[in-house]
Parts: C-alpha cells; sequence; structure tokens
C-alpha cells in the first residue's frame, strides 16, 4: 500500500477498518480536508455533509468497537452525484431549476450503501440535469480536471471522477445516460461502470431520458466497481467475503470493432489503446476484429431517444423558469419539442437495430474492447476541436463511442490505460453480453493490471 | 409551438423550414444551429437501411425477405 489511507482502494481499506487498524472517522476527516483545501478550484462537490458523515463514521467506528462489521463498504467514504437523492439533502441537478428541493427519502441505491456501512460525504457536481458530457454547464461553476486545470473532467458525472482522483471521497456513484460514468472516468483516470440497463433502480434519481439512463458507480478499481454494484444491486457482500473473481487474461478473446470505431481517433489515444491491445495479446489473450454494422447510425437514433423523453420531464419547469436554465441546456432541452413521433418510432427501429449488431459482435467473443473517449480531455468550454487533421464538435466526440452502450443496454466499464505526453489519462472501454454483468467485471478485472500505465 | 404542425408527412427540409420558423416566433432563434443539426441527424435516421423511409434495395443481403418493414411489404 502506498500514499495516505484515504488515496486507497476499497478492497485495501475494509479489512484494516474491520480490524480497527483504521477509523472511519480518521478516513472521513482526511477526505473532509482534502474538499476543503481543493474544491473551491476544482468545484468537485455541491454539497458537503460533514457533519452528518462524521456521525455516521463515529457510528460505524462503535459498531466495531462492538464486534460488529457491516461488510467490506463499512466506514468508507462515498459521494452521490448531485442527481441522485439523499435523505434531508437538497439534489440539485446542478441547477436553480432545482433551488429549494430536499429529498424526503433516499434513493434506493442510497439506503442500500447506507445499510451496507457507507459513509455518505456530500453530493458531487455535475453537467447541469446531466445533460452535457463536460460539466461545463453547472449553476455550481464549471468542474476542474485536477491533472490540467484548463480541461474539463467530462461529464456529465465529472465532480465524482474528480472526488475519486483527489482523495475528497474513495468512491463515488454516478449516472449514464449517453456516456456520463464512463466519460469523465476515461478523462480523469478512474474506473467507470455502466450495468446492463434496469439492473440498478433509477428511482430516486432525477432522470434525463428514462430509456437510457443508468446508475453506476466510479471507483479506484474493478474490484472496488464490483462491490459498489452489488451493494446498489441488493447483494451486498458480508464481511470478509470475496466478490472479484478475475478471469485468466490467457485464453480471453476480445472483439475489437474497428470500423466507425477507429475511423476518428486523435494519435495518443490510439496509441495507449494499440499498447493495451499488445499487452493483453503478450499475456495470452486473443484478439479478433469485429463489426456493428450499423454503428455509424448511433448519434441519429440516440438523439431521436433522448431528445423528446429529456423534453418531456422539463417541459412544465422550462416553460414557467426558462431563465433558471444554463442557455446550452435550455436549448438542449427546447431541441426535444421540435422532434416528430414518426421519427422517434425510427430511431426505437434503430435500436434494436443497434443491439442485435452488438449481440451478434459478442456472440464468439468473451468481451468487445474498444477506446472509450477518441479525445483526451478537452479544454473547459472548447465547442471543437481538432482531431484526425479535422474539426469535430467536442459533444459528439465525447459521446461518439459510449452512447451505443446506452442504445442497446449492455454493460460496459472504463478502466485507465495511461495517459497522453501532457499526462491527459485514456480509457479502455469493455462491453460484456446484457445481464451479465458479473461476466464483464470478470473481465476487467482480468485485463485491469495490463492495460494500465 | 407557434404554428399547427402538419399531419401529412414532411420532407426534412419542411421540418427544418417550419423549426426555424417557429423557434423565431419564440424568440430562440439561437436554437436554429442546433435545429439545423437535428436535421442531419433525422435525414440519417430517414435514409438508414432498416427502416421503411431507407431507399429500396438498400438492406444488408439476406435480412430484406425476413423484415417485416421490408421494402416489399412497404404500405
Amino acid at each position: 500500500m502506498n500514499g495516505p489511507l484515504h488515496f486507497l482502494a476499497i478492497t485495501e481499506l475494509a479489512p484494516l477498518i474491520a480490524a480497527g487498524h483504521v477509523s472511519s472517522v480518521d478516513l472521513t476527516e482526511a477526505c473532509l480536508a482534502e474538499i476543503a483545501a481543493h474544491n473551491e478550484a476544482l468545484r468537485a462537490f455541491i454539497t458537503v455533509t460533514a457533519d452528518e458523515a462524521l456521525a455516521q463514521a463515529r457510528e460505524r467506528d462503535a459498531e466495531i468497537a462492538a464486534g460488529t462489521c457491516r461488510g467490506p463498504l463499512h466506514g468508507i467514504p462515498v459521494s452521490l452525484k448531485d442527481l441522485i437523492d439523499q435523505r434531508g439533502v437538497p439534489t440539485t441537478a446542478a441547477s436553480r431549476v432545482r433551488d429549494g428541493h430536499i429529498a424526503a427519502v433516499d434513493a434506493p441505491v442510497t439506503a442500500r450503501l447506507r445499510e451496507a456501512g457507507a459513509v455518505l460525504v456530500g453530493k458531487t457536481n455535475l453537467h447541469e440535469f446531466a445533460f452535457g458530457t463536460t460539466s461545463d454547464d453547472s449553476a455550481y461553476g464549471a468542474v476542474r480536471n485536477p491533472h490540467d486545470q484548463t480541461r474539463s473532467p467530462g461529464g456529465s458525472s465529472g465532480g465524482s471522477a474528480v472526488a475519486i482522483l483527489t482523495g475528497m471521497s474513495v468512491a463515488s456513484i454516478g449516472t449514464d445516460t449517453g456516456g456520463s460514468i464512463r466519460i469523465p472516468s476515461a478523462a480523469c483516470g478512474a474506473v467507470g461502470l455502466k450495468p446492463t440497463y434496469g439492473e440498478l433502480p433509477t428511482d430516486g434519481v432525477v432522470p434525463l431520458s428514462p430509456s437510457l439512463d443508468h446508475v453506476g458507480p466510479l471507483a479506484r478499481s474493478v474490484a472496488d466497481a464490483w462491490l459498489l454494484y452489488l451493494v446498489m444491486r441488493g447483494d451486498a457482500p458480508g464481511p470478509g467475503a470475496s466478490w472479484a473473481d478475475a478471469r485468466r487474461v490467457s485464453g480471453l478473446r476480445l472483439g475489437v470493432p474497428r470500423p466507425y470505431v477507429h475511423d476518428i481517433l486523435d494519435d495518443e489515444v490510439r496509441g495507449r489503446f494499440a499498447e493495451s491491445l499488445a499487452w493483453l495479446r503478450q499475456a495470452g489473450a486473443k484478439t479478433v476484429d469485429v463489426t456493428i454494422p450499423h454503428a455509424s447510425d448511433t448519434a441519429a437514433i440516440y438523439q431521436h431517444l433522448s431528445l423528446p423523453e429529456a423534453a418531456a420531464y422539463h417541459a412544465a419547469s422550462i416553460d414557467a423558469h426558462p431563465e433558471r436554465y444554463t442557455p446550452n441546456v435550455r436549448l438542449r432541452i427546447e431541441m426535444g419539442r421540435y422532434v416528430l413521433a414518426e421519427d422517434v418510432a425510427r430511431a426505437e427501429r434503430g435500436r434494436d437495430v443497434l443491439r442485435a449488431d452488438v449481440d451478434r459482435a459478442l456472440a464468439d467473443v468473451d468481451a468487445l474492447v474498444l477506446p472509450t473517449l477518441p479525445i483526451p480531455a478537452p479544454p473547459i468550454g472548447a465547442p471543437t476541436v481538432e482531431v484526425s487533421g479535422q474539426t469535430e464538435s467536442v459533444r459528439t466526440l465525447m459521446l461518439r463511442l459510449t452512447q451505443i452502450f446506452n442504445v442497446t443496454g449492455h454493460p460496459a466499464i472504463s478502466i485507465p490505460c495511461g495517459s497522453t505526453s501532457d499526462g491527459l489519462t485514456c480509457g479502455f472501454q469493455i462491453v460484456g453480453r446484457r445481464h451479465d454483468t458479473e461476466a464483464l467485471l470478470a473481465v476487467a478485472a482480468a485485463c485491469e493490471p495490463r492495460v494500465g500505465p | 409551438m407557434s404554428e399547427p404542425l402538419r399531419r401529412d408527412h414532411m420532407t426534412t427540409e419542411e421540418w427544418l423550414a417550419w423549426a426555424e420558423a417557429d423557434a423565431d416566433t419564440r424568440g430562440l432563434p439561437e436554437l436554429k444551429p442546433l435545429l439545423a443539426a437535428l436535421a442531419a441527424a433525422q435525414r440519417r435516421l430517414r435514409a438508414a437501411d432498416w427502416n421503411q423511409d431507407a431507399p429500396r434495395g438498400s438492406a444488408p443481403p439476406g435480412e430484406a425477405a425476413a423484415r417485416p418493414d421490408a421494402p416489399e411489404s412497404r404500405p
């Protein structure tokens, strides 16, 4: 183990807490000190629940002293994206539209984390209503990337990724409608899991597009993400239990979709991905080229599904208080009002086609592998960037390789796979079969030590 | 919306002209570049080989005959 305790993984901390060698109060105080020191610059948190967190931590320490451990999450400081209800605390969605809101009850995922012993340290900043990929448009200020504060941390769960990276919390819970867990994980160097669609409850979570919304963990390791996923699913491991059963790399069959996916890639991102594949092959994995024939239709399908769903949710409030939205988010919501019903029907047909494409691509392999983001973290506020000799929209690029798995519902995870020469992190995305998120996690746990820096 | 939406099928060009005019009427001219981008997505969606708007014969080999919305069974 290296570094301060609050930078360790849950798997490292859990036995220390269970044995009484580390107190939850000390760990929580260390996270709160990081928030106090760095949040003004990084804007990772909107609300810090310091008093409540310390009270929870004292209770968890008292339980350990009395011989009771709830499980591996006992006493671990965890943050929640400020889209997820925590009783007695505002859920702002990073918007002035939500001024005055206080959650009456925990969202089911929050309640399960609390029951498993997590200490809830606060609510993290995000792109307003999760309707963006950069965390720039927030009523509480743009979130900054700790690797380079002129850069975006990705979004929409940008504050969650920053919190993990800077020791403000040991893990965080985010949401993912087009990549909002995996994108900031890649841009900051964290692990981010989007489970199979529908596995984790989204009740008590402000929706963006209900047919695409997922809840999932951001963490420091695949094993930590696996634990948080199990807890939120309602299958919390008991004290001393093991849960992260990695596959062997040798013999893994990994499908590499190249057409469309590799058409637009930053050179350094392409390089880190190629190196990762080479290391996995060296360790005994087999890689085979596969195709997702209609991948290039994804953005058109995604827009015609997500925009009208978002417009429906915001219809009343955007008419009553349009000035309370940040300008870009307001316009994106307004766009949804112009989508024709017949085009939504076409997009639903497209969803079926894409799902069948991805199912076929997975038929003879254990998982698909592709970069999470085609570019490193973009400058804050940049509408476009240069890549592959062309000027491209940042939003389009950020969603390009992740949104397809929101449309199809396949589970997907991003793990760190090195950095660019400027020190900006890259993500390696692994995609598994629907309704078998744990098989994906077993593959990711096998790949994790091979693709890192 | 300021003007009633037509009930017959609109081409993408007709839809965009209507949407842009409506955005102007509502005092949202900054919406027009986004609507133009949405029009491009709409064109792509309607031209995709898996839906009823696709040009005849564009379905992937072996799939057209098995699909209820294949060109042969269009209304």
